[in-house]
């Protein structure tokens, strides 16, 4: 036995400074690389919740109508009704979770409206769509059409 | 002891119970994650749109601006207003401000027009996520391309890898940005920010994997396309009646 291992040294010293590379790699990659690193895929799997945990800021029409009868109910009646709340009154989250929290503004109506229904011939030609400044004569949009139901 | 063939594979069968035992029992009383709601594996993320019903009126990238806090002067949405020549010239293509606040009044032209919504494709096989070097994008078990931004080192790779000119280093965390298709909203049963807001339900977020989404019965009446399909990046963002100028 000891005579084979007389000789070895030169395969012994390699082979341990190997196991001990392996051993300080292993150690290395354990401390740096996330816990979830690799769970589903090349990336940490931890974001995922990260992700899912930002706040909302669009409240969503649903809970909108849950409070404001009146206007959902002329709402559904006309053309907007598939027009979302905060589409024209802006993000609402946070009024929908405590209503004194933030009050909505009321949007600027000659921006607002034109935005949607200036004359482009881009849009689809069904959709409703006037001329504004031949339109009104510089009357406000919603001196003739109430906005959340805007036949006159 | 002289150790035959036979006792090795007795052996070997018997650690190969134990240990199938011992990997059940982690199974049963291992840390498994509290049952949710939301199963990724359910899910499977896409959007379809329809060119015939885009207005033009930005509402969509003021949504996704006020969502998800997008800086000035970046676009993870935006909306291109498309003027073609006849005979396949070059498109005149427009987007003042990415089209949040909808397009000034045009001039009168008697060229074909039309407005295209853009946003990340959210490509099953996605040219960005392949070149990140540190696994900082991926695209998520339901779909997502999402990029984590604790990992992204801010190299810019996946900025020049995706053909869609989706991402953007982000001027303050200098980290890659990009749509995350509202992962924050979806993954609770609500709509994206865009989708919500679009006055004429031009476009819709769908899911693949529900049987009973309006996206089979889309896809199967009409005519649809995804952008540059010759990039064979799997694009899971449908167009109707998508012209063949837009690029």
């Amino acid at each position: 036995m000891r005579s084979s291992l007389r000789d070895a040294g030169h395969l012994i010293r390699p082979a341990v400074l190997l196991v001990v590379g392996l051993a300080v790699f292993l150690v290395i990659r354990a401390a740096v690389v996330p816990k979830s690193f690799g769970t589903y895929g090349h990336y940490r799997a931890a974001f995922l919740d990260t992700a899912r945990a930002k706040p909302i800021h669009y409240a969503g029409q649903d809970v909108c109508v849950s409070c404001h009868d009146a206007e959902a109910t002329m709402r559904a009646a006309g053309k907007h009704a598939k027009v979302a709340c905060e589409a024209c009154h802006g993000p609402q989250a946070q009024h929908a979770d405590d209503p004194s929290a933030l009050k909505p503004k009321l949007p600027d109506v000659a921006t607002l409206c034109a935005r949607c229904h200036e004359k482009d011939p881009a849009k689809p030609k069904t959709f409703p769509q006037v001329v504004t400044a031949e339109h009104s004569g510089g009357m406000a949009c919603n001196d003739c059409h109430k906005p959340h139901n805007p036949h006159l | 002891m002289e150790m035959t063939r036979r006792d090795l594979f007795r052996i070997g069968g018997k650690l190969l119970v134990l240990a199938s035992a011992g990997a059940t029992l982690e199974q049963i009383t291992g840390a498994e994650p509290a049952p949710e709601a939301y199963r990724m594996a359910d899910h499977w993320w896409g959007m379809i749109i329809d060119i015939d019903k885009c207005i033009g009126c930005g509402s969509c990238v003021r949504a996704c601006s006020n969502e998800n806090q997008v800086p000035t002067g970046y676009f993870r949405t935006w909306v291109e207003r498309y003027e073609v020549p006849e005979g396949y010239g070059n498109p005149i293509v427009t987007s003042p401000d990415g089209a949040i606040n909808g397009f000034p009044l045009p001039k009168p032209t008697n060229l074909k027009a039309f407005f295209v919504p853009k946003l990340c494709n959210h490509c099953a096989d996605s040219p960005c996520t392949q070149v990140c070097p540190v696994g900082a994008t991926f695209v998520s078990p339901d779909g997502v391309v999402l990029v984590d931004k604790e990992y992204c080192l801010g190299c810019r790779y996946c900025v020049q890898a995706c053909p869609y000119g989706c991402r953007y280093l982000h001027p303050e965390t200098e980290t890659v940005d990009k749509c995350t298709l509202c992962y924050h909203r979806i993954t609770k049963g609500l709509t994206t920010a865009c989708c919500e807001n679009c006055p004429t339900q031009a476009r819709q977020l769908v899911d693949f994997k529900n049987p009973k989404d309006p996206v089979h019965e889309f896809l199967r009446n009409n005519k649809v396309s995804v952008l540059k399909p010759q990039m064979a990046t799997e694009a899971k963002v449908y167009y109707k009646d998508l012209d063949g100028a837009v690029r």
